[in-house]
């Protein structure tokens, strides 16, 4: 018994070097076989060719706060574009000294934001918060009330116009996309086929032909005399495009319905619109939150698509600094700002949407 | 007595009725929503005294287009200005598609990449491009072209017969020989053989198991039919060299900067996306079925031929058809950046003429005709990749 039972463990044998810590790592992921060895020396190579420079680029002949003459000679990134003008790019044509209220404006909305992504906290007060919000929002941006100063529409312009046609485009498309998929699903032909011929109709089309519609051809749809602003046509044109998406995705989730779910709320007498209500959306739109969240980032990034009929939103707003002579030819910093603005937005709002499905899927 | 009941319901209670009479209501709103909106339209466009119908089709169009695929000059009627539209922005979805789902294809596989850096670089990749507007890559990549590049003097000569301007991309190119055209139906018809023969081999395996190696066989056909009729046309091998004159390249084939920037905004744009649904395909096929098919005794090339691309293209298609379709509807902001595509050339006779309304209806009906056209194809593919059950 003594020689099996073992008092005192013998010294451990440890691994071999190659195989753990640093060296095991990059040996099991970066050069096991042939083929990987050749592709990670192979990529290693461009980007010793590409990062290098680019970083030198950017960072160090960079110039941060000068003037475009002084750009000129640099050998590197002109920053000074977006320091020079960032209030311009930021908020268009907003008189200069009443910055601070879409600047305020925008505050509350990525408050909100914020206490939305927690879903407990989905409660009435937060609808109710919402409401409040976009209507101080719109106050904000507006003015002519509670002694704030009066701005035209025409004056808007920056990120709150982009964030302003997103945000009121999605929430007016998805009561509208509710609608339609429901009219989709309906039994009544005549309702079906309306819905479906309008899905589908603009689905087909792309988002640039109903914003065209929207500048050149509203107009003469009105009566004599009625003038619409261009903002809000505008946003007419967003809330149909994206409403047809939009009734697309809650169809997805209707159609993963069960028939039982149905079969049950009729035999406890309840009608269409209480079955609708009570026991179908309410399951139906919790399954499709995530490509909801999809469809906001869509709308999200379509919005900079009206620079095409000279809305000033943000992108057109770094257009109108880039026409300016004295920054002419530095579109490549100035883009690159905006690029990394939209994809801050759209990279939080998307790993949002796959935490959120990671939850929903785990059931909690 | 039974009957007594039914009887009594009024209208408004018998959910039959009641659905016909919704339906009613509802369709005569939508009608009289329309009618009053076409005739302010119409009162409008009377006011304003522009014309109605689609006689501007046959009226000279006078303003030039940059690139076209027909013969076209100020001289053209409208109409044929609208169809050098619609043929570049065919071309430019067909070879943009064509590259997308290559390159998209690409990504996507080295996102599952065994390699930690590859996969890595093909994730950023993936989510920079899909979380940045396409338009603003259009801008920045036409950007690039105008502001970096060379003036045509001073172009840039990467490797010999190929120039890089702010004019654009000048190649060399085989000087036109009738040759090549000989060479292209001989391309077609070794298509056709290529089909032929396929099905051929699929009959005779199917009746007697023997294998016929129709992928070298096709290969050859498709690269030796064409080939073989050059040598017989006499082997013309004169090039087409692009020569600075002035202050641009003539001769050999150049291609504008927006066609460039366009091409380029919607593939990288696009293949992110292609990529994302290419991975997802492939991994929802379980690791099982690679066993099984290797137990069986299949190679690895059969293995991804017969059994993991025909079960990963069913969960990829559906995704991909849609992501075609975006491409050929983003075509569309060539608008932004000066490509004369069809929404460019609607939008200067809409300027030209004012007939506001038969010219963004003229662009929905091109795109909607595009889109259904692309989806139908697709559903027929579908279809044919489509799990039959037993």
């Amino acid at each position: 018994m003594e020689d099996i039972i073992q008092k005192t463990p013998k010294e451990e044998i440890k691994p071999p070097v190659v195989s753990v810590g640093v060296i095991g790592w990059i040996k099991a992921n970066l050069f096991n076989g042939w083929f990987n060895s050749a592709l990670t020396i192979v990529t290693l190579f461009f980007l010793w060719k590409t990062v290098p420079p680019f970083f030198r680029w950017a960072f160090i002949d960079s110039v941060w706060n000068t003037t475009g003459q002084v750009c000129r000679d640099a050998g590197g990134a002109c920053w000074s574009i977006i320091s020079s003008n960032f209030r311009f790019i930021l908020f268009g044509f907003f008189p200069y000294d009443l910055q601070w209220r879409p600047l305020l404006a925008m505050i509350i909305l990525f408050v909100l934001l914020f206490f939305s992504q927690n879903r407990k906290l989905w409660k009435k007060p937060l609808a109710y918060a919402w409401i409040a919000g976009l209507f101080i929002m719109g106050l904000l941006l507006r003015g002519g009330l509670f002694g704030l100063a009066p701005v035209e529409s025409t004056q808007w312009g920056g990120l709150p116009l982009t964030l302003l046609l997103s945000v009121f485009g999605l929430t007016a498309a998805y009561p509208l996309g509710v609608v339609l998929a429901l009219g989709r699903q309906s039994k009544m032909r005549g309702i079906k086929t309306l819905c479906i011929v309008y899905i589908e109709l603009i689905r087909g089309v792309p988002l640039i032909s109903l914003l065209f519609m929207s500048s050149i051809i509203f107009p003469l749809l009105l009566p004599e005399g009625v003038t619409i602003n261009k903002i809000l046509r505008a946003q007419v044109a967003i809330i149909m495009f994206t409403a047809a998406y939009i009734a697309e995705v809650v169809r997805g989730g209707l159609q993963g319905m069960s028939r039982g779910q149905y079969e049950a709320a009729e035999s406890i007498g309840l009608n269409y619109y209480q079955t609708m209500r009570l026991v179908i959306l309410p399951q139906a739109l919790k399954i499709v939150i995530p490509p909801t969240v999809s469809q906001l980032i869509s709308a999200f990034k379509d919005t900079s698509l009206v620079v095409i009929i000279a809305l000033y939103d943000l992108l057109k707003t770094t257009q109108t600094v880039l026409s300016n002579p004295e920054w002419m030819g530095f579109s490549k910093e100035a883009y690159f700002f905006v690029a990394i603005l939209y994809f801050l937005g759209c990279f939080s709002m998307s790993n949002y949407s796959r935490k959120l499905e990671r939850e929903l899927s785990r059931g909690d | 007595m039974k009957n007594t009941v039914s009887e009594k319901v009024p209208f408004w209670l018998d959910p039959k009725k009641r659905a016909i009479l919704f339906q009613i209501i509802t369709l005569c709103m939508v009608g009289l929503l329309g009618y009053y909106l076409v005739s302010n339209t119409l009162h409008n466009l009377e006011k304003q005294s522009i014309a109605t119908g689609f006689g501007f089709i046959h009226q000279e169009s006078s303003f030039e287009i940059g690139e076209s695929l027909i013969d076209y000059s100020a001289a053209s009627s409208y109409g044929r200005a609208l169809i050098v539209g619609a043929l570049n922005t065919l071309y430019v979805s067909f070879i943009g598609i064509v590259i997308t789902v290559i390159l998209g294809t690409f990504i996507g596989v080295a996102r599952l990449s065994t390699n930690w850096l590859v996969s890595r670089l093909a994730a950023i990749f993936i989510e920079v491009m899909q979380n940045i507007p396409v338009l603003l890559q259009l801008f920045f990549w036409y950007a690039i072209f105008y502001e970096t590049l060379p003036s045509p003097r001073q172009a840039l000569n990467p490797i010999t017969g190929v120039f890089l301007c702010n004019r654009g991309v000048a190649f060399t190119v085989p000087k036109a020989h009738p040759a090549h055209a000989y060479m292209a139906v001989a391309f077609l018809a070794g298509c056709i053989i290529v089909y032929l023969v396929r099905r051929w081999a699929k009959k005779r395996q199917e009746r007697t198991g023997q294998l016929f190696p129709v992928f070298r066989v096709s290969v050859g056909l498709l690269l030796g039919l064409p080939l073989l009729t050059w040598w017989m046309a006499g082997a013309p091998t004169e090039l087409n060299m692009p020569k600075l004159v002035g202050f641009n390249f003539i001769g050999g084939l150049t291609i504008s900067p927006e066609f460039i920037a366009l091409l380029l905004g919607l593939v990288l744009y696009t293949a992110a996306y292609v990529a994302e649904a290419v991975r997802a395909g492939i991994q929802s096929v379980s690791k099982g079925q690679t066993e099984a098919a290797m137990s069986i005794g299949l190679r690895p090339p059969m293995v991804l031929n017969l059994v993991i691309l025909p079960q990963a293209l069913r969960v990829i298609i559906p995704p991909l058809t849609s992501q075609m379709l975006n491409l050929t509807k983003n075509s569309s902001l060539a608008v932004a950046i000066g490509f004369p595509d069809f929404v460019s050339v609607a939008n200067t006779t809409i300027n030209q003429t004012g007939q506001a309304v038969e010219g963004v209806a003229l662009i929905m009906l091109v795109y909607l005709f595009f889109s259904l056209l692309t989806s139908a194809f697709m559903n027929w593919y579908n279809k044919k990749t489509a799990l039959v059950e037993r």
